[in-house]
C-alpha cells in the first residue's frame, strides 16, 4: 500500500510539521514524499532525511491549490493514500483533489487504528469520530500535533518529476509576521495571551516570557482581532491546533473555541484574576492574580531557578 | 453580477454538545439550531458585495430538513434575494453535498460563489474547495478581504504563514473567515419582509446525485478528560513547577 505525503514548507525550509505526518502514517506503506517549491533542492534534501521515507519526488512550482491538484490527480494513480498536513496548505488543496478523484476524504486525522480506521475530532474537539474507509484510495491530512516526529538519518532517493505547475491565482501579496520563536503548531511549549493583556506593547510581556522558555507565541482570536498579536500566532477551532508540552495561559478566560485549540497540551499552567475561568479550572496549575505584576516576577524568579533553553 | 451563497444549520455554536451514551453520535433533538457562524459571514460579504454594486442577486441555497428553512429565510432578512432549499433528511458527507451544490451552480450560474470556510459541526473544513473542483473554477480559502476588481476577485487569505492576497478570474469560489467582516442582526422589518422573498423548496433527489455515505462512522465518542489541577500560592512556587516541567522535557 503506497502512500504519497505532500511536504509543507516555508521560506525555503522544510516544515516541521512534515516530520510529523511521515511517522503518522508510517505504518501504512512505503512512503514517497513530494515536494513542490519554486526551488524544491534545499527542502528535498531536508526531507530525504525523515526515517520511513523511500522516495522524495521534487516538482518546480508554487503549490497553490488548483495546480497542485493537477499535479496530484496525475500522481495519485500510483498511490493507495495521498497524505498532507492540516495545515492551510493541506486544507486548501485535498478536499479538491479528493472530489477530482471522487474520494470522501479523511481529514484533520489525529489518530491512524488502521489502514482504513481513523480517528478525527469533531464539534471543535467536543467529539471524536472514529470513521472506515473502505475507499479505493485514501486522501488523509493528518493533524500533525497529535503526532511525533519521524527520526531522521535516512537518505531517501531524491527525484525529479518533469511537470509544469501553473495556477490561475496570481500572488500579489504576502504579509508574513516576522519572528524568531518556534513554530507555533509543533513547538514543545507555548506561552499564550489574551485581550488581559490590553495592548500590542503590553502583549510583548508574552514574547518576553516565551523568549526565555523558547516557546512559540499564541493568542486567542479577541488578541488578535483586537490588534494585540498577528493572525497566524492564533490559537483555536478556526487558528492553529497545539499540542505542546506545556502550554502556559495568560490573561485567557478559555472560551470554547480556544480551548478547541489547546486539547492536546499535556500540561496547562493558566495565570489570570479570575478563578472561576474555564481555562483555569482546567489547568493544571493556576495562579490567580494580575499578570502585570505576575509576568515580570515570573521572570526574574526563572532567572534564578537557571533555566535556559 | 450574481452571488450563490450556500450555508449550513448547525448546532448553536454557543451549546455544549452532549455524545450519545450509546456512541451513535451528537445529541441534536431539542437542541437550540442556527446557521453556522462562518455561513453567516458569507451572507454578509455578499450583501457587502451587493451594497458596493457588485450584486445584482444574491441567492442562498441550503441542503437539509425542512427545518433548514430557518437559516434561509435569516439570510434572507440580511439581505439577500431568494432561496432555494434541496430538502433532504439524509445526514450527507461533504462529497454529496458539494455534488448537490455543483448542480446548483449548474443552474443558477453565479459569478461568485460564497460558503463558510468550515462548519462547526463536522469541522470539515471541506466543501467549498470541492465545489470548486467540480465546478472547474478556481478558489480562495479562508478569506478576510474580498474584492471585485473588474472580472478578477483580489482576496486576502489567513494563511499559516500570515496573510496573502491572491488574484483569481470570476467565475470563482471564495470560503470566508471570521475576520472577513461583522455580519448584520436583520432589523424586525427585514425579518418581516424575508418570508415574502421567494424559496424554493427541491427534494434531493431531484438532482440525480448519487448520496450514498462513502465513509462509515463507527463511533463517536467523548475526548478524555482532563484531572482537576491545583492552584498555586506565589510566583515562586510557579516558576519552580516551570522549571521542572522543562528540565524532565529536556531530558526526553
Amino acid at each position: 500500500m503506497s502512500v504519497l505525503v505532500i511536504a509543507d514548507h516555508d521560506l525555503g525550509q522544510l516544515s516541521p510539521a512534515t516530520a510529523r505526518v511521515v511517522h503518522a502514517v508510517s505504518t501504512l506503506g512505503p512512503i514517497d514524499l513530494l515536494v513542490v517549491a519554486e526551488n524544491p533542492a534545499p527542502i528535498a534534501a531536508a526531507a530525504a532525511q525523515l526515517a520511513g521515507v523511500s522516495r522524495v519526488l521534487t516538482a518546480s512550482g508554487s503549490p497553490v491549490a488548483d495546480s497542485l491538484e493537477t499535479l496530484l490527480s496525475t500522481l495519485a494513480v500510483r498511490y493507495h493514500y495521498v497524505v498532507a498536513s492540516a495545515g492551510s496548505g493541506g486544507k486548501d488543496v485535498m478536499p479538491r483533489l479528493a472530489a477530482k478523484l471522487d474520494i470522501m476524504p479523511v481529514t484533520d486525522v489525529v489518530e491512524v487504528l488502521g489502514p482504513n480506521r481513523f480517528t478525527r475530532p469533531i464539534y471543535a474537539g467536543n467529539a471524536l469520530q472514529t470513521v472506515t474507509d473502505n475507499q479505493a484510495k485514501h486522501v488523509l491530512t493528518i493533524r500533525a500535533s497529535a503526532f511525533r516526529a519521524a527520526a531522521t538519518g535516512n537518505a531517501a532517493p531524491i527525484e525529479t518529476i518533469d511537470t509544469s505547475v501553473v495556477s490561475v491565482a496570481r500572488l500579489i501579496a504576502a504579509h508574513r509576521t516576522q519572528s524568531d520563536t518556534p513554530d507555533l503548531a509543533t513547538a514543545q511549549i507555548v506561552v499564550g495571551g489574551g485581550v488581559a493583556l490590553g495592548s500590542a506593547e503590553n502583549f510583548q510581556l508574552i514574547e518576553q516570557l516565551a523568549k526565555k522558555l523558547g516557546a512559540a507565541i499564541g493568542a486567542t482570536r479577541a488578541a488578535v482581532d483586537a490588534g494585540y498579536a498577528p493572525n497566524d500566532w492564533q490559537v483555536g477551532q478556526t487558528g492553529k491546533i497545539i499540542a505542546p508540552d506545556l502550554y502556559i495561559a495568560i490573561g485567557i478566560s478559555g472560551a470554547l473555541q480556544h480551548l478547541a485549540g489547546i486539547q492536546g497540551a499535556k500540561k496547562i499552567v493558566a495565570i489570570n484574576t479570575d478563578p472561576e475561568a474555564p481555562l483555569v479550572k482546567l489547568a493544571d496549575v493556576a495562579l490567580i492574580g494580575d499578570l502585570f505584576e505576575i509576568i515580570p516576577q515570573l521572570l526574574s524568579e526563572l532567572d534564578k531557578t537557571g533555566v535556559k533553553r | 453580477m450574481k452571488i450563490l451563497v450556500a450555508i449550513k444549520r448547525v448546532v448553536d455554536h454557543n451549546v455544549r454538545i452532549r455524545v450519545r451514551p450509546d456512541g451513535s453520535g451528537v445529541e441534536t433533538t431539542g437542541v437550540r439550531m442556527s446557521m453556522n457562524p462562518f455561513c453567516k459571514h458569507a451572507v454578509e460579504a455578499a450583501v457587502q458585495l451587493s451594497e458596493a454594486g457588485h450584486g445584482d442577486e444574491i441567492v442562498i441555497v441550503s441542503i437539509g430538513p425542512k427545518t433548514a428553512n430557518d437559516v434561509i429565510l435569516t439570510a434572507l432578512a440580511m439581505g439577500a434575494h431568494r432561496g432555494i432549499l434541496v430538502e433532504t433528511d439524509a445526514d450527507l458527507e461533504t462529497l454529496a453535498i458539494a455534488k448537490l451544490l455543483a448542480k446548483v451552480v449548474e443552474e443558477e450560474n453565479p459569478d461568485i460563489v460564497l460558503l463558510g470556510k468550515q462548519a462547526v459541526d463536522d469541522d470539515s473544513n471541506h466543501t467549498g474547495q470541492m465545489l470548486a473542483a467540480l465546478t472547474n473554477r478556481p478558489q480562495a480559502t479562508f478569506a478576510s478581504e474580498i474584492k471585485v476588481i473588474g472580472a478578477e476577485l483580489e482576496v486576502t487569505r489567513e494563511i499559516d504563514s500570515g496573510r496573502e492576497t491572491i488574484a483569481i478570474p470570476l467565475p470563482a469560489v471564495v470560503t470566508a473567515d471570521l475576520r472577513l467582516n461583522t455580519p448584520r442582526n436583520a432589523a424586525l422589518p427585514m425579518v418581516m419582509k424575508a418570508r415574502s422573498k421567494p424559496l424554493a423548496v427541491r427534494p434531493a433527489a431531484e438532482f440525480g446525485v448519487d448520496l450514498t455515505p462513502r465513509l462509515i462512522i463507527d463511533k463517536v465518542s467523548p475526548p478524555a478528560e482532563r484531572a482537576a489541577g491545583k492552584t498555586l500560592g506565589s510566583t515562586t512556587e510557579l516558576a519552580a513547577y516551570i522549571a521542572a516541567e522543562v528540565s524532565q522535557m529536556e531530558a526526553l
